[in-house]
């Protein structure tokens, strides 16, 4: 019998979005963590904070990215507070992760997305996958699941979109995803940023469109036959 | 470009004898076994603070090597942290942290926070990416509230309202999944860890034995060792246990302690 590997090491299977539009971006990630086939988190966070005006996308190993983006966050934090005195630049920000991910590229496994806005350039979306590359593009996808969103955006994507159109896009992508990729799942998170600050939305799945061969979701029969008798011990 | 370094460069950990290890293991030499603990651990956060809850079975390979052992360790006076994985690097990273926390309360005069053991135990397991085997649900309440996180082996955490670790942490999981709810009161939080670790205890091979019970409210805690033990020896010898041969006294000597030095009351140390 398959047995559940605990030692497994915990990993984002993951679908992650960047998208910018005219006034900013909205990056976008499904909610699950994965310990080999268990699901160890089923509504984790994947999209963090490293300044009030710059947040990262993470995916692959939970370890490594978790760790890279507290470093990511502590050296900006010098690096605005102590240093600059104004907030970082996405593009400072993204050059800071790209600068760990590839100088440690050998023990590292994980794929981020840097979004953000700044004054100077407005909305920028980065891709820092695994090898350590940057590329500044005007969307990002990644993950496990991003293998069955290239052909989406290809015919979705458009320049120029309002803030509504792009938020859906990245709900629509990353429920599509979740629906054929076993590593991603659990509820879509979005948050986006522009010059007004930091928006963070939360759907769950009875708020995602259904697509082909799948079934409405509805509350747990518990619910429906009532809580069964308590167990007395 | 670049050929592979015989040196680990600078200081950090060296992983050459663990590829040595594994080298070895392939070839077939058999590793010495250790001390699993083959565990269900849970912990939830209720109105008021966070139940901990774990059983007692520690076993080496298919044997039971201790019916009853403690897997709620002590991190500081409001925060515990139950362990599951290899027994010796669970003791040893809750220690450790333990006393880091305590320097730390002495260097800044203020209650531990949840967030510092976190960090701590993070950071040393992320350095030796996973070879400390160690799975650890981390719960306190500090004057930012209460805090429930679940610390993985290669370093990576989550922060969750209820979770469980360990091999029987999907029969837990299951209990929990189907009747947590928020802004539980303590008799019910209670109840529901004492459920989801019998759940573990009777299904899963690696638990068993006694529950144990942690709850921690705001400048509260109470340890209930053993709260429920659902698995007594049944049959037990009337007679007891005697051992037949004594020890036996060879000689006897004894020798007073007696007063070599006066101790006067010193002066009071002077700055």
């Amino acid at each position: 019998m398959d047995q559940v590997d605990f030692n497994a090491p915990h990993s984002m299977g993951t679908t992650i979005i960047g998208v910018t539009y005219n006034g900013g971006v909205v990056l976008g990630a499904d909610s699950r963590t994965s310990t080999g086939v268990y699901v160890a988190n089923r509504a984790s966070d994947k999209i963090t904070k490293l300044t009030d005006n710059v947040y990262v996308c993470r995916s692959g190993s939970a370890a490594d990215s978790q760790v890279v983006s507290d470093y990511v966050r502590y050296f900006l934090h010098q690096h605005t507070r102590i240093q600059l005195g104004q907030p970082a630049t996405v593009k400072v920000a993204a050059n800071l992760v790209r600068l760990l991910a590839y100088n440690n590229k050998n023990n590292l496994q994980t794929g981020l997305i840097v979004g953000g806005w700044d004054k100077y350039e407005g909305g920028q979306i980065y891709g820092v996958p695994l090898g350590g590359t940057i590329v500044q593009q005007p969307f990002a996808i990644g993950g496990s699941g991003s293998s069955y969103l290239y052909g989406f955006f290809d015919q979705a994507w458009k320049e120029g979109m309002t803030q509504d159109e792009a938020e859906e896009l990245v709900k629509k992508a990353v429920s599509l995803a979740i629906a054929r990729d076993g590593a991603s799942g659990g509820v879509v998170r979005t948050v986006i940023i522009n010059s007004e600050g930091v928006t963070r939305n939360f759907y769950p799945g009875d708020q995602l469109p259904i697509w082909h061969d799948e079934l409405e979701s509805h509350n747990s029969l518990l619910d429906i036959l009532g809580a069964p008798e308590p167990m007395n011990i | 470009m670049t050929k592979s370094l015989d040196v680990p460069p600078k200081g950090g950990f060296s992983f050459d004898l663990c590829r040595r290890n594994d080298m070895l293991e392939k070839k077939g030499l058999k590793a010495p076994t250790y001390l699993k603990t083959g565990t269900t651990i849970v912990g939830l956060v209720f109105k008021d603070g966070i139940i901990l809850g774990a059983d007692t079975r520690a076993t080496e390979g298919p044997i039971v090597a201790d019916k009853n052992c403690e897997k709620i360790h002590y991190m500081a006076p409001n925060i515990y942290c139950c362990g599951a994985g290899t027994a010796a690097d669970t003791e040893a990273v809750t220690d450790m942290v333990s006393s880091q926390l305590q320097l730390h309360r002495y260097h800044t005069g203020r209650e531990s926070r949840v967030v510092t053991a976190l960090t701590l135990l993070k950071r040393h397991l992320f350095n030796y990416q996973g070879h400390v085997s160690a799975a650890l649900v981390l719960g306190g309440v500090d004057i930012t509230g209460p805090h429930l996180h679940t610390i993985y082996p290669h370093g990576s955490t989550d922060t969750l309202p209820f979770a469980t670790m360990g091999s029987g942490s999907l029969a837990a999981m299951s209990v929990f999944e189907s009747k947590y709810q928020e802004n539980l009161t303590r008799e019910q939080g209670v109840k529901l860890v004492v459920e989801a670790i019998c759940a573990g205890i009777f299904n899963d091979l690696g638990s068993g034995s006694n529950v144990d019970v942690c709850v921690i409210t705001k400048g509260n805690k109470e340890y209930l060792r053993n709260h429920l033990t659902p698995n007594p020896r049944t049959f037990v010898n009337p007679k007891g246990f005697t051992f037949s041969k004594k020890t036996e006294v060879l000689s006897t000597k004894i020798i007073p302690l007696k007063e070599k030095v006066e101790v006067i009351e010193g002066d009071a140390m002077e700055e």
